[in-house]
């Protein structure tokens, strides 16, 4: 499994609050969700955004609000791959709960810059920047969290378990 | 080798004798909460996985606090959505405008929580109940939706800080300024995925509403959980709320922690956090030349009756400074009814604020106090981040209740003993 896409940066502490305020939670709908995503601190992300793009940021990425409304407001707007320095914890339960990618890379994190086009193997955890060239190696999942993204998820996982 | 207070209680729900900080658990649950926001992505989950039943009606709570009394159609629908679900399992720990508080002031209040447990909330301010020495911490929706259906979920046990108390506080200072201190000390993700075990002699100085906002406030600076020891002051806390039996749980003498950082609670003056994140904390002597535009005293992180008492202190018999708001929240119905009875009420309403019903409202730039640009609020409240209480050109600067009242009267920000 494979993802590429041109790269939407941003910096550290990037808070759940900028990835979808608060005053757009009386929604559930992704695509209204997305229509948001990130407007408080780049109002341009979703005109700018294509299927497939990645995101890539700093340290402790998603910290805040435990609202998976942030991931689905991510997911949703087309991002097919967050690269950060590091995650906040909640808000790494909750990627990996909705299937949302994430991939942790304080290198590529630090090396890859806002436009590149780059290209992520989740089979191998291996980050290539098609722009400059340059690869790094991501951390791979533990297999616990790597086999519920297998079977699709956490309530997928709990099913094929109660079955 | 030992283990933490937290590690304890982890490895009793998981059935284990021991666990290790990086060990992938799955633990019971004594209880899982939402709020109006989350819940309904959780049902959503619920339902769509084909669960028909939850696990236990009586551990479950739903608590309808942040955009309520709704504000609009759309928030009004997500609370019908909560209410039917409630209805249809028989909830019995739902709570819904006239018995509504704020979540984190209202479970511990009503004796929902309990020393010992392990609890998971959608909401990342869950980490409140380790100040009675319980284990809990804040999850997403996917994650509440299957524990209300199965009563488990998997842990990463965490390592933990160690963080010592000692010393006595200074007249003014609160549990707000300590936890605000540390945030400054280690940054906000100074704790990421770790817990943050309070200890030592400082611990005695600590009422039990500074303990909560302490933990409270765990995760602005990354903690899965904050915890304190079990003591006389958790005891006659939880003593008449809580009617079931519960356990003390105590850290290993040679328990492990990556390290352990020092608070001298004499060195602690009252904090405020700038924007645009809790860890950029100044002296609130220092804050003179900062006017403001409006105070929100409440929140699940002060909203509590002593800090109310804190306010209405300050704000006696003065007067909000001309073009100050003052918003006031008590927390729960029944600090709302006691802050009536104790003339609370009437000094707010005197100086020139107003005094809602228990919301969430204003913290997340809900509704009741939201900011336009170039506005700044002296908020009680955990979260200073861009757009956080409006637009993103206002500022929130986080403070402890005494401080946002002074800040009021002053029109700056403003130590107590300034005004």
């Amino acid at each position: 499994m494979n993802a590429q896409g041109k790269v939407h940066k941003y910096g550290d502490h990037i808070d759940t609050d900028v990835i979808i305020p608060a005053r757009h939670l009386a929604t559930q709908d992704p695509k209204e969700l997305a229509a948001h995503c990130m407007e408080d601190i780049d109002k341009d992300f979703i005109k700018n955004v294509h299927e497939g793009d990645i995101m890539v940021a700093g340290v402790n990425f998603g910290c805040g609000s435990s609202r998976e409304h942030a991931p689905i407001a991510i997911k949703a707007a087309g991002i097919s791959c967050v690269i950060a320095a590091n995650f906040a914890r909640i808000f790494y339960r909750n990627a990996i709960n909705i299937g949302l990618a994430i991939l942790e890379c304080p290198e590529a994190s630090a090396g890859i810059s806002a436009g590149d086009e780059v290209k992520v193997d989740f089979d191998t955890g291996v980050i290539t920047d098609l722009t400059s060239g340059k690869t790094w190696q991501a951390e791979p999942f533990p297999p616990f969290i790597k086999d519920m993204i297998t079977k699709g998820g956490l309530m997928a996982s709990l099913r094929a378990k109660e079955a | 080798m030992g283990m933490t207070m937290t590690q304890k209680i982890l490895a009793q729900h998981a059935g284990l004798e021991s666990v290790r900080a990086g060990q992938l658990i799955e633990a019971k649950l004594d209880l899982c909460l939402g709020n109006d926001i989350t819940t309904p992505v959780a049902i959503n989950e619920f339902e769509k996985a084909g669960f028909t039943d939850v696990f236990d009606k009586h551990r479950i709570a739903i608590v309808l606090d942040h955009f309520t009394p709704n504000k609009d159609i759309k928030s009004a629908t997500q609370c019908k959505q909560c209410r039917t679900f409630a209805r249809r399992f028989d909830i019995d720990r739902f709570f819904d405008t006239g018995t509504v508080g704020v979540e984190h002031a209202l479970l511990p209040e009503q004796g929902i929580v309990a020393p010992g447990e392990a609890i998971i909330g959608a909401d990342s301010h869950t980490c409140t109940y380790g100040a009675l020495g319980a284990f809990s911490t804040g999850v997403g929706s996917t994650d509440l939706g299957a524990a209300m259906a199965v009563g488990k979920t998997w842990f990463k046990v965490p390592a933990a800080i160690k963080v010592v108390l000692k010393g006595k506080k200074k007249p003014y200072v609160s549990g707000k300024d300590v936890i605000l201190t540390l945030i400054g000390m280690i940054g906000v993700d100074g704790a990421r995925y770790e817990s943050l075990e309070f200890t030592g002699p400082g611990v005695a100085e600590m009422t039990i509403y500074d303990r909560l906002t302490i933990c409270n406030m765990a995760i602005e600076a990354g903690a899965k959980n904050g915890i304190f020891p079990v003591d006389d002051i958790t005891r006659a806390y939880v003593s008449g709320r809580v009617d079931r039996p519960w356990t003390a749980f105590e850290a290993d003498p040679d328990a492990e922690y990556e390290r352990t950082v020092e608070i001298d609670l004499d060195q602690v003056d009252c904090t405020v956090a700038y924007p645009h994140l809790p860890e950029n904390t100044h002296p609130a002597r220092e804050g003179k030349d900062i006017a403001i535009d409006q105070i929100v005293i409440g929140s699940c992180t002060n909203g509590q009756l002593p800090d109310m008492a804190a306010a209405a202190a300050v704000l006696k018999g003065r007067h909000l400074a001309p073009g100050v708001r003052g918003i006031v929240i008590p927390a729960t119905m029944q600090v709302y009814r006691a802050c009536m009875r104790e003339g609370y009420t009437d000094i707010f309403l005197d100086a020139g604020c107003i005094v809602s019903p228990p919301t969430c409202g204003p913290c997340l730039g809900g509704h009741m106090g939201c900011m336009a640009a170039g506005e700044r609020c002296v908020s009680t409240t955990n979260r200073n981040f861009v757009g956080r209480m409006g637009h993103t050109e206002s500022e929130v600067y986080l403070a402890s209740p005494a401080v946002a009242a002074a800040s009021g009267i002053a029109g700056h920000i403003a130590h107590p003993e300034e005004v």
